[in-house]
């Protein structure tokens, strides 16, 4: 059951024989049925949805069993595109079960408390229904958060301790969640795979080749910009503060949402829905009608995504890039 | 600095590292550590490693250095390139100048120092009130109020340190930084891996920089519904508490007030109150883990006075706990508008006279340039 929750801390190898099965055995088309299961949760992942298993997990050897075999379709296929947006969404998935497992009862507390102890190193402990960690361990995480409420003096500190909610404790952990699971597909040795997976392999080869669109980058696009669109293109995680600044920057040389909107596609977790009301938000189209502006080369600097080059002398936000003519002397 | 009064200085400097071992505490680690210094009118050697206490005195009496630094970091090759030297951790440190506390009492023992005329006149001016040439430079001396005000900021920050960063006073070391400020160090375990990201994030927790109402109950929209922090709760929640109520007898009556006035009204309080509940560090040095800090018992060559430990922070004087150079008179030329107190004596104030006056108060004239050797 509980590895059907968190089926990425299942040693594959072993688990399949302790159940006394091989992969030889899974190529059967008596299994297909568990091939497509696994094929589907990757591409409910690639499009950056959450897998939802039945809520009860009423077989939780397919649950298990689905994800170990997905993970052998995706070393089969080599797509980092395809195994990044997988890992982040199964993270999310392991999120939820964390989340619950932590708000239901103290008798489910253990599993969960001994997850984020033994994978990440973050002791935490429960006072009256609050999970309490150190406030060292919560910097080296929540620093990498851009909301103020994750600043540390908007917290409930003492005694070197800082006071969290159940849903707080697990977002806290979720980027290192996606990493280990990240680090546990690449640490798989790619087995002898069955022919019968051979179809699902090509399948997701072709689904990759949706995520690789050419993205026409002007030269006019000041360094920041355009290390932002680089690492949208390669499918990895852009922090909310960089899709910040893209946004705001094509905005500001007139783009519409409608151009925008396709260039945040490769993030790890899309969700075309999401991305058009933040994208409006921003422009000021809908809610209080602020439109927000380009923020500072100071800003940018200070959250790492200042990658400045000779020709952004003189400008102090990325929206005067090429538009300012350089001093003179300068 | 004249040829000749940095003879005189770096004498008096020489005979104190002589006569004062004791007072140059073994920093722990001592092999992990990157040392730097400075002599007088040369630049900064650093990327030194030191394996031991005796090496550091030979390297004190042999350089007679202006100033000796030591990082709060510890590396695995501390003499290496800085991306070399393999960072395991560093101590975590805090630095309060009185310069940084906008004080009322600055003017009255600020002295603005003619480079053309030679001039000094007393507070702060653009230009020579002399010969109006604009080559001034501000110094400040020894002022009893700064030292004070400073002492305030250390007794905020350690009762920080203690109630929400769960640091124990005993393991607080407090130094007077040998000029006008303390330099306060941490060596916790528990907080000696944090990165530059997360001492910034944490130096913004002791000076209150970044509070939203959210935090403190208040709600931005139906802000009746608001619930403020009471008297007595632990860390900021109880500090705002305090800060905006006074006392209980009061609280009801203000808390109603501050939820009528709404929420961008409570930001502005936040913001108010950061002076007053905050401590005034200076964040760059709580963020900067490749630090080299002034090192413990060496001299400061601003002043002349010594980086030493305030045991009793009540009690202590720097102007003359940390007054330690030799006392023989010596014949300067000393220009200095206001009277300086050190050692409980007042020297000056002097106008261009050549004075007779013990080491220490010679050398902490020269140091902010109002006196010269003769």
């Amino acid at each position: 059951m509980d590895l059907a929750k968190y089926p990425f801390l299942a040693e594959a190898g072993a688990y399949l024989r302790d159940k006394g099965f091989n992969l030889e055995q899974l190529g059967h088309p008596d299994w297909a049925p568990l091939v497509d299961k696994a094929y589907g949760r990757i591409v409910v992942a690639s499009s950056g949805q959450i897998y939802g298993s039945d809520s009860r997990l009423e077989n939780p050897d397919m649950e298990i069993l689905s994800f170990i075999v997905a993970v052998i379709l995706l070393k089969a296929a080599s797509v980092q595109t395809l195994t990044r947006r997988f890992a982040l969404a199964e993270a999310r998935r392991a999120e939820r079960y964390l989340q619950q497992d932590l708000w239901s009862s103290k008798k489910s507390l253990d599993l969960p408390l001994k997850i984020i102890r033994e994978l990440f190193g973050v002791e935490v402990s429960v006072e009256s229904d609050e999970f309490v960690i150190r406030v060292s361990d919560y910097l080296k995480r929540a620093v990498h958060f851009h909301e103020k409420e994750w600043k540390l003096v908007n917290r409930r500190v003492g005694s070197g301790h800082v006071r969290l909610t159940a849903h707080e404790t697990v977002r806290l952990i979720r980027t290192e969640l996606g990493q280990y699971i990240n680090s546990r597909i690449q640490a798989v040795s790619l087995p002898q795979i069955p022919e019968a997976f051979q179809a699902r392999v090509r399948d997701l080869v072709s689904l990759a080749s949706r995520f690789s669109d050419a993205v026409v980058v002007s030269s006019d696009y000041p360094p920041c910009v355009k290390h932002a669109i680089e690492v949208l293109e390669k499918g990895e995680n852009l922090p909310h503060s960089g899709r910040f600044l893209l946004a705001t920057f094509l905005l500001s040389r007139g783009q519409t949402t409608d151009q925008i909107a396709p260039l945040f596609k490769n993030a790890p977790d899309y969700n075309e829905r999401i991305t058009r009301y933040q994208l409006e938000h921003i422009s000021g189209a809908s809610g209080r009608g602020t439109k927000y502006s380009c923020p500072s080369c100071d800003k940018l600097r200070s959250e790492n995504l200042c990658f400045a080059v000779p020709e952004c002398d003189g400008v102090i936000n990325p929206a005067q890039f090429g538009k300012r003519r350089p001093r003179p002397n300068a | 600095m004249l040829e000749r009064d940095a003879a005189l200085v770096e004498n008096a400097i020489k005979e104190y590292y002589f006569n004062h071992h004791d007072l140059i505490p073994v920093p722990p680690k001592i092999g992990e550590r990157e040392f730097g210094y400075q002599k007088f009118n040369g630049g900064m050697t650093r990327h030194i490693a030191i394996r031991d206490i005796k090496e550091l005195h030979l390297l004190l009496m042999r350089e007679t250095p202006s100033d000796v630094y030591c990082s709060n970091a510890y590396y695995s090759f501390p003499s290496m390139p800085m991306a070399e030297k393999d960072w395991k951790g560093a101590d975590l440190i805090f630095d309060i100048d009185a310069k940084d506390l906008a004080l009322d009492c600055r003017p009255s023992h600020s002295v603005s120092r003619c480079g053309t005329c030679g001039n000094a006149a007393q507070g702060r001016h653009a230009a020579c009130p002399s010969c109006a040439s604009p080559k001034v430079e501000s110094v400040s001396v020894a002022c009893r109020n700064c030292i004070d005000e400073s002492k305030k900021e250390v007794a905020k920050l350690a009762a920080i340190l203690d109630g929400d960063l769960g640091i124990s006073p005993a393991d607080v070391q407090v130094y007077f930084s040998g000029n006008e400020g303390f330099h306060i160090k941490v060596p916790s375990p528990a907080y000696e891996s944090l990165g530059s990201h997360e001492r910034a994030d944490l130096v913004d927790y002791v000076m209150f920089n970044g509070a939203i109402p959210e935090a403190f109950g208040m709600r931005r929209q139906n802000s009746a519904k608001s619930s403020l922090p009471e008297l007595g709760e632990p860390g900021w929640r109880g500090r705002v508490a305090s800060g905006i109520f006074g006392s209980r007898s009061r609280a009801q009556k203000i808390s109603r007030q501050v939820v009528l006035e709404g929420y961008a009204a409570f930001q502005a309080r936040l913001d108010g109150l950061k002076k007053t509940i905050g401590a005034r560090v200076d964040p760059k040095v709580t963020m900067d883990v490749h630090r080299i800090f002034r090192l413990e018992g060496s001299i400061n060559s601003k002043s002349g006075l010594a980086k030493v430990r305030a045991q009793d922070l009540a009690s202590f004087d720097p102007f003359t706990d940390a007054c330690l150079l030799g006392d023989e008179k010596v014949e300067v030329a000393a220009c200095c508008p206001v009277p300086v107190r050190l050692r409980n004596k007042k020297y000056g104030p002097y106008a261009g006279e050549r004075v007779s006056i013990p080491k220490y108060a010679a050398v902490y004239l020269i140091c902010k340039g109002l006196a010269s050797a003769v």
